[in-house]
């Protein structure tokens, strides 16, 4: 499986959330939405300016800047 | 009985359903003690039972990262509920969970509250609610928000945890040995030195401690900075551990090993799926076109577009009522009451003020209710997730979006709501900046100024025209916005981290709470603060009165007048009741006198203090087009934006003697002949940019933190505001319009 920065993710591509490089705020946040490593995840889309990007886990949608999703690394499926 | 509850729970839960549903119209909107977070609260009996129920922020944690958090937290622990009802969205029961398990560990009395089970339902979630129950401890109940099925279940069951006096369930969930012995430690230190146990539980202390939360920290350093400093050393010690073994940190562990447990919980059979979990649900193929590339900003317009067109088309006949209804009080007091300067009070100053204003509640209503469904249905959401990229551009924040929108974004709002909407906002510059801006929104109380001119001069445009008021506005405060944030306050972005809620059809109950909730603040608004300032004003428009030989002067004017008249006429307009027909001849001399007696009132306004300050400001205004009596106008609506049309229309109808022809007062202006529509527009400019009312100033003070930006928002805006509306006249003038 490879292990890729959540920004390069395709619309619609599936992995397994890696790490999380963020400390401080925005750490805690992305973590408090359930974005902890083991986290199934699935890019639904993005906005219609291609940022922010929506993502799918744990059955709800969750959105964040391409900047934040810099700091999220995916073991994506295929 | 008597008990205190608390509704907690993530934003979109069904959090304020349930409490709507429980409490009905029996609630209580204010505000936690020194802080704009609102607070509700409502009172529900059961059985004899009284329970006065608690609504707390919605949050997904209880860090101290935002403000709402902080407020919830301080709530539990300084008033202490009776039992904490945590409503639990079943169809997103993980994430939910996280922070069920902080209100556990804080050793909070908890009831869950297993709401919308119906929807997870449908999705193929079924959850083992008493196998949930068993394994945290606390009582689960499944509820149906909504229809409001499962609530007196759940009060019972909330009862239940009130009467098991002392019976807490004591969670200890493992965060890994390193951290676990660090806490260990941490909490029988707490425990001796007893440090800060009087207020929290000390497992719960310990923890945040090693969460690195700042309120906790600060708090400690100011009790016991001796304890404070050990304890630190402590976390210390762990945090450069775990960076040597696993390359983490405290925080970060504690919430993967959180959602561990949650995990754990939920794989030991309380929940199971049936069919593909990832499967696109209704609110997914509704995304699929509304936040579509090249559809979604379309919808978007469309959307906006036709709030406009609801509110104003639906909005027009109750608007007529009432505008009847205060007319025909008008005709009431003068006719049975005697003259004097009390009466010329209550009609000028009171009637047409307060009425001027209360005029246009049911398009406040109207508009309201539009937002609230958008809100409510989770399309405003989108709309921040659309925009931010947009935002970003200029400085701001996705989030600043409710601010802006709330403010009058889409026309009608209020800044002091949108100036305190913008708590949610973290980063202290984002927020300044949307701030500072949200003023340049079309609030409801400058609409009645917009409504008025736009019916006087472009009545056959009259959605387009508001639409591009609003256009104007948001431009406006964008550019503003960019301008702050590349001078005054530079400095980095904060992370955009927010939940798309799954599309709901609002309950039609909640939409009307929501509206009157509002609406009912805009009313108090206009019969408190701005009866007072109309009968102000009156006051500052009567006095000083005309000198005597000017007022014998014009009496001589119509003296001269009248001994010109044939017998006959003289006679019958002395006879002539109210409501009788004039023959041509006196008809004729009528209107000669009530132009004498229009001069008059002219020179009596102009001669009073508000005159006189109109008048003085008319050398500056006549670059922009604008006469004394707005120049008057304008300065009232420094006090609150409603005053500038009823004080226009005071201006106006004072100068006005024949009461029996009620003519609205946009009919005044469209035939004034120092209005056309190019007055009106530079007018429009005006009160868009210009300085924030009196109200929202304070609200900036508080929530900016220091006076020096409440004056800069009022110097600022009205140079601004100033420049533009000249640049418009001058170069429409130009333009030969």
């Amino acid at each position: 499986m490879p292990r890729v920065n959540m920004r390069q993710m395709r619309s619609k591509q599936s992995g397994t959330i890696a790490a999380i490089t963020a400390a401080g705020e925005l750490g805690r946040r992305i973590r408090d939405m359930g974005l902890v490593p083991g986290t199934r995840i699935t890019v639904q889309g993005r906005a219609p300016l291609y940022d922010p990007v929506a993502l799918r886990l744990m059955g709800f949608t969750l959105t964040l800047r391409n900047s934040e999703a810099d700091f999220i690394d995916v073991e994506v499926d295929d | 009985m008597e008990a205190m509850i608390a509704l907690a729970g993530n934003p979109n839960c069904g959090k304020t359903t349930l409490f709507n549903s429980l409490t009905g119209a029996r609630q209580h909107v204010g505000n936690y003690p020194g802080v704009t977070v609102e607070k509700k609260e409502g009172i529900y009996r059961l059985n004899g039972h009284r329970f006065n129920i608690v609504d707390l922020p919605g949050t997904y944690s209880l860090t101290a990262y935002s403000l709402e958090e902080v407020v919830a937290r301080d709530f539990l622990i300084n008033e202490k509920p009776g039992v904490v009802i945590n409503i639990v969205d079943a169809s997103n029961l993980e994430r939910n969970l996280y922070l069920t398990l902080q209100f556990i560990e804080m050793g909070m009395p908890v009831c869950i509250a297993l709401n919308m089970i119906d929807m997870a339902f449908s999705r193929g979630i079924k959850i083992d609610h008493e196998a949930l129950s068993r394994l945290l401890g606390v009582p689960v109940v499944p509820t149906m928000a909504r229809s409001g099925q499962g609530k007196e279940d759940l009060i019972r069951a909330a009862r239940q945890v009130l009467e098991r006096e002392g019976g807490r369930t004591e969670l200890k969930i493992s965060y890994g040995p390193d951290i676990d012995v660090g806490l260990d430690r941490m909490e029988a230190m707490i425990r001796e030195a007893d440090f800060m146990t009087d207020t929290y539980p000390s497992r719960w202390l310990a923890l945040k401690y090693m969460e690195n939360d700042e309120q906790i920290l600060c708090l400690g350093k100011q009790r016991d900075a001796q304890t404070a400093e050990m304890l630190e050393s402590i976390v210390q010690e762990v945090a450069n551990h775990l960076q040597l073994t696993v390359d983490s940190f405290p925080e970060a562990i504690i919430a993967d090993y959180r959602y561990g447990y949650i995990r754990s919980v939920l794989k030991q059979g309380v929940i199971s799926y049936s069919g593909d979990r990832n499967r696109l649900f209704v609110s997914d193929k509704i995304d699929k076109v509304v936040v579509n590339r090249f559809a979604g900003p379309l919808i978007m317009m469309g959307v906006l577009l036709g709030l406009y067109h609801f509110t104003f088309t639906y909005s027009e006949i109750p608007v007529a009522w009432t505008e009847a209804m205060f007319g025909w009080m008008g005709d009431m007091v003068d006719r049975y009451m005697p003259g004097g300067l009390l009466k010329s009070m209550i009609i000028s100053g009171v009637i047409d003020g307060v009425g001027g204003v209360l005029g246009f509640v049911p398009l406040i209503m109207f508009m309201f209710f539009g937002i609230a469904f958008l809100e409510d249905s989770g399309y405003l959401a989108r709309v921040a997730f659309m925009l931010d990229r947009v935002f970003r551009i200029f400085g701001l924040h996705g989030s600043s979006v409710m601010a802006f929108i709330v403010s009058g974004g889409i026309a009608g709002g209020c800044a002091v709501p949108g100036v305190m909407a913008t708590r949610t906002l973290k980063s202290p510059r984002e927020r300044l900046a949307t701030l500072l801006t949200v003023p340049f929104m079309n609030c409801g109380a400058k609409l009645p100024v917009f409504a008025l001119l736009v019916a006087a001069f472009f009545a056959e445009k009259e959605a387009l025209m508001m639409f591009a008021i609003t256009i104007i506005s948001w431009i406006g405060a964008l550019l503003v916005a960019k301008l702050l944030r590349t001078t005054v306050i530079r400095g980095e972005s904060t992370p955009f981290v927010m939940e798309l809620p799954p599309y709901r059809l609002p309950t039609f109950k909640g939409l009307l709470i929501h509206t009157w909730e509002r609406t009912w603040q805009y009313i108090k608004k206009a019969g408190t603060v701005i009866l007072g300032i109309s009968i102000i004003l009156f006051a500052l428009m009567t006095f000083p009165g005309l000198p005597t030989d000017q007022t014998t002067a014009f009496e001589a004017q119509r003296e001269a007048l009248r001994a010109t008249l044939p017998a006959s006429i003289a006679g019958e307009l002395e006879s002539a009741a109210d409501r009788t027909e004039l023959s041509a001849g006196a008809q004729a001399a009528q209107v000669r006198l009530l132009e004498i007696d229009a001069a008059e009132a002219e020179a009596a306004l102009r001669h009073s203090v508000a005159g006189r300050v109109g008048t003085g400001l008319e050398t500056l205004s006549r670059w922009a087009g604008l006469d004394w009596r707005t120049n008057i106008a304008l300065v009232g609506g420094f006090a609150a934006k409603e005053v500038i049309v009823a004080t226009l229309g005071t201006a106006y109808s004072l100068g006005e003697v024949d009461p029996e022809e009620s003519r609205s007062l946009s009919e005044i202006l469209a035939r004034s002949p120092q209005w056309r529509p190019l007055t009106a527009l530079s007018l429009i400019v005006f009160v868009m940019f210009y300085a924030p009312c009196f109200v929202s100033v304070v609200c900036i003070v508080r929530e900016a933190g220091s006076w020096k930006w409440g004056l800069f928002s009022m110097i600022f805006n009205t140079i601004l505001a100033f420049t533009l509306s000249v640049a418009v006249f001058q170069v429409g003038r130009l333009a030969g319009f």
